[in-house]
């Protein structure tokens, strides 16, 4: 797989031009005199100023797909504004909600069909793999996104300690079920626990990761702790977190969102500038922390890598 | 109607106290997000332009709701001088609407600050998403009601001036709607206001038949 890998140091100071000039551009049209200050698109250019972020950790690993523009999304936005039903639907209800959430010990059950299932604790079942620092970057759904280091390790390990059998064509993830400790989930707001899938050869493609830590440390609890899926070329409802489960099926499994609402969420979910929400456009997003939109880029900018996957498909009806 | 309190005349400095109140939402999103993007402060979080946007339509409906709440206010406690402050909270609801709009297209969008999103975009949300078709068509009929709210107005339609401001009863619902349909799948929020403006029209409902069943007598 042909991934750039350029260090952090050379992706950061042309952004930082990019960003403060785009931003005062805006800013003159707008005509509030916005100028004189320090923008807050500079916060996600600069996340390393010290004293600006408090003992915010440095963003850390190798880049992938990230574009010239791309730096990584400040701690406080990484870890502030989530997406995690299971603790409230607004934003900042995950990092209120889940502060005493409970992940050890953990117990993950690998089952389906496969030849070695079990179920493993936690540090058993991340042992064998290397763990790995990578900077992805992030669309959600909702046409936002950000730029993210993860710490993980690449799904493929995991499925091949667990050796599917040839009927395997999908793999299942589930979300821990625990309305005490999940608010959320005592609403009737989705079908509980949370299910997510992939393709087998999604799932063992070597971006797919299964993430243990953001910015060089253990995941907030927020942020889908204690392990939790990353895809970077699908949008970020595909990021099933706080696993308890894997399973491997014949038939393609239906996710949580795609029974919540099927003409607006499918299973392939892959970032597409050409295929719009039924309630909005895909075609741009905001970047946290900056003004202006940008462009959306196909498969969030990883078509290089992933396109090949859905070589013959339509993409329109395979939303 | 039995008089609470003893207020039957306005109390000194309200219109005046109102129209500040009124006007500090307004005010406090347009600073924050200014204050969010030049400053670093953190008022509106992550996506300031988003939760200004939200609040701006959430206000909207609040005043809506307020200007609805009125009527029955009035008869409850013979506070009969609040009846003119309709005008000022209708207004208001207007105005929220227009923020609410005016975010949307040049701050969300972006469309008059950048050409990322054209208007043939724009004209696509508007025309082929039934949320914001809604939510368009509510802000459209409060147009009629702003202009038509002036002294000189009211005068010149005379008695069809009161059958054309009964569209509020159709704005709200159809503001209610557009709310519903854009939230994703929490509800509880839209609900609520559902559930007041719903108590609001049973009221009118049996005031209304209250009223004929006097007549009739």
């Amino acid at each position: 797989m042909a991934t750039p890998k350029l260090p952090s140091s050379e992706i950061t100071p042309e952004s930082t031009y990019v960003d403060r000039r785009k931003f005062l551009v805006a800013a003159g049209i707008i005509g509030a005199g916005l100028a004189g200050a320090s923008p807050r698109s500079l916060e996600g250019a600069l996340p390393f100023l010290p004293g600006q972020q408090g003992q915010a950790p440095q963003a850390r690993g190798t880049p992938y797909g990230l574009q010239p523009n791309d730096t990584p999304t400040p701690w406080a936005d990484v870890t502030g504004y989530n997406n995690f039903y299971e603790f409230g639907t607004g934003k900042d209800d995950p990092a209120r909600n889940a502060t005493n959430f409970r992940t050890r010990p953990w117990t993950v059950k690998v089952d389906g069909l496969c030849e070695k299932p079990g179920d493993y604790g936690l540090e058993d079942f991340l042992r064998p793999s290397a763990v790995e620092d990578r900077i992805y970057r992030m669309r959600c759904v909702e046409a936002w996104s950000m730029v993210i280091p993860w710490r993980g390790i690449p799904l493929k390990d995991v499925i091949d300690r667990a050796q599917p059998r040839a009927s395997a064509r999908f793999v299942e993830f589930t979300t821990l079920m625990d309305p005490r400790q999940m608010p959320g989930q005592r609403l009737p707001i989705l079908e509980w626990p949370y299910t997510e899938g992939l393709r087998l050869d999604e799932a063992r493609h070597p971006l797919t990761l299964l993430a243990t830590g953001v910015y060089g440390r253990d995941l907030p609890n927020q942020n889908g702790a204690p392990l939790r899926l990353v895809v970077p070329w699908k949008y970020g409802f595909k990021g099933v977190k706080s696993i308890v489960r894997i399973r491997f099926v014949e038939r393609m499994p239906t996710s949580a969102w795609m029974a919540a609402a099927p003409s607006e969420y499918g299973f392939y979910a892959n970032v597409n500038p050409e295929v719009d929400h039924p309630r909005w456009s895909q075609a741009t997003e905001r970047r946290i922390g900056e003004f202006r939109r940008r462009p959306t880029l196909p498969f969030n900018g990883y078509a290089d890598q992933v396109a090949s996957l859905y070589s013959g498909m339509d993409l329109r009806r395979n939303y | 109607m039995a008089a609470l309190g003893g207020i039957e005349k306005q109390p000194r400095g309200f219109s005046l106290l109102l129209l500040v109140a009124v006007a500090i939402p307004a005010f406090w999103y347009a600073w924050a997000i200014y204050s969010d993007f030049t400053r670093g402060t953190r008022f509106l979080g992550s996506d300031p332009i988003k939760e200004a946007e939200h609040a701006y339509g959430a206000w909207t409906l609040r005043f809506l709701i307020l200007t609805l709440a009125i009527t029955p206010l009035r008869q409850w406690t013979g506070w009969n001088w609040l009846a003119k402050h309709r005008r000022t909270l209708g207004l208001t609801a207007f105005t929220y609407g227009v923020l609410h709009l005016g975010v949307w297209m040049i701050l969300d969008v972006q469309l008059i600050i950048d050409d990322l999103v054209g208007w043939d975009v724009v004209w696509t949300d508007i025309t082929k998403r039934p949320f914001i078709t809604i939510g368009m068509l509510a802000l459209l009929l409060m147009l009629p009601l702003a202009l038509t709210s002036t002294k000189k107005m009211i005068a010149r339609l005379g008695k069809k001036w009161r059958p054309l401001h009964r569209l509020i009863y159709v704005v709200a619902v159809l503001g209610l709607v557009h709310f519903w349909m854009a939230v994703k799948l929490d509800i509880r929020e839209p609900a609520v206001y559902a559930a007041i403006v719903a108590a609001l029209f049973g009221w009118r409902a049996i005031d209304a038949r209250r009223r004929k069943a006097a007549a009739t007598a």
